[in-house]
């Protein structure tokens, strides 16, 4: 999956980053999704908590969290979401398929733990 | 195509709202007319709203498709950003999200769906199926997709990878079908028409009798 193009010039000054605002995920990463059940709204499927997967790219913009904006907190801070993959193996044993399958979903940072 | 091929020449069933309204019904209508009372929203706002759905059907969908078929550079443009490639069309995207255009290819076999909700290329497909949105399509197309496109008709081979795109927040996917052989002479209309809704879900490939069947 090719990611959204970004500007090939170096940056002509360096500036500090917010907190957030560089993506914490690269393509290749191995990652983890939380195993956590907070009360509200999240967008993280029962599914796949606690899985192990792969990064396949960033979802470029930053956007805000949506378990901010699902009570109407439209500003603050902007993460990334990461497209990844998880194979149908990991995520079902008993799989009927190729072992090539998988599942792709974009997942918010604050979800992804380093696996 | 249609379930309705036949003249008109004989009298149809008035089509009515008949027996009461559902739960959801009463609550949208109560809700909808509250906003509006409190002067939240207009009544015009909610019909323009209506409208811009209204303007969005498979038929803009085929469109890219052929596009991406027929145009290497725009096919480029559009699988590293779907939106701004559809956008470079004048297709807008009303809804502020993300679009990631699926290639299906030798290897490769993708098919959507949103588990949690009813996520959907809206801004270039319209209003989804109802299957899509109901349960059994969306557990079942991430635990066994290959039984589910069977259902459709659609056998992939053991070689060839299904990848499964689980729409969820602000990512929509829309899947770039092969393009059938045999289409080399076709015009774009023709091509478009081949082009189905269920092909851009993935869960049929675009076949020459698409239209006829």
């Amino acid at each position: 999956m090719p990611e959204t193009p970004q500007p090939a010039t170096a940056p002509l000054l360096s500036v500090v980053l917010a907190t957030g605002e560089a993506p914490r995920f690269a393509p290749g990463d191995a990652i983890r999704v939380s195993d956590r059940s907070p009360i509200g709204h999240y967008r993280v499927p029962l599914y796949l908590r606690g899985k192990a997967g792969t990064v396949e790219a960033i979802i470029r913009p930053a956007r805000v969290n949506n378990e901010e904006e699902g009570f109407g907190r439209n500003i603050g801070e902007n993460r990334h979401y990461y497209r990844i993959a998880i194979p149908m193996t990991a995520l079902w044993p008993a799989y009927r398929g190729s072992s090539q399958d998988s599942l792709r979903i974009e997942v918010f940072e604050t979800w992804l733990e380093r696996a | 195509m249609t379930e309705h091929d036949h003249d008109h020449s004989h009298p149809h069933a008035e089509i009515a709202a008949d027996g009461a309204p559902g739960y959801f019904e009463v609550l949208e209508t109560a809700l909808r007319e509250l906003l509006i009372e409190k002067g939240f929203i207009k009544a015009a706002e909610i019909r323009r709203q209506i409208e811009v759905i209204d303007s969005r059907t498979p038929a803009l969908g085929a469109k890219i498709v052929v596009k991406a078929w027929t145009d290497s550079v725009f096919r480029a443009q559009l699988l590293a950003n779907g939106r701004a490639a559809c956008e470079e069309l004048g297709i807008t995207f009303y809804d502020d999200t993300s679009l990631i255009v699926l290639e299906n290819t030798e290897t490769v076999h993708n098919l959507i769906v949103c588990t949690l909700c009813s996520c959907y290329p809206r801004p270039v497909l319209g209003l989804p199926p109802d299957w899509y949105k109901l349960k059994p399509y969306r557990a079942r197309a991430v635990i066994e997709p290959r039984a589910v496109l069977a259902e459709f008709g659609t056998i992939i081979p053991d070689d060839v990878e299904v990848r499964v795109s689980d729409s969820t927040a602000v990512v929509r996917y829309l899947v770039l079908p092969r393009r059938p052989a045999g289409t080399e002479n076709y015009s774009l209309d023709r091509l478009e028409a081949l082009v189905t809704r269920d092909a851009m879900i993935g869960v049929v490939p675009v076949t020459l009798d698409s239209v006829e069947a």
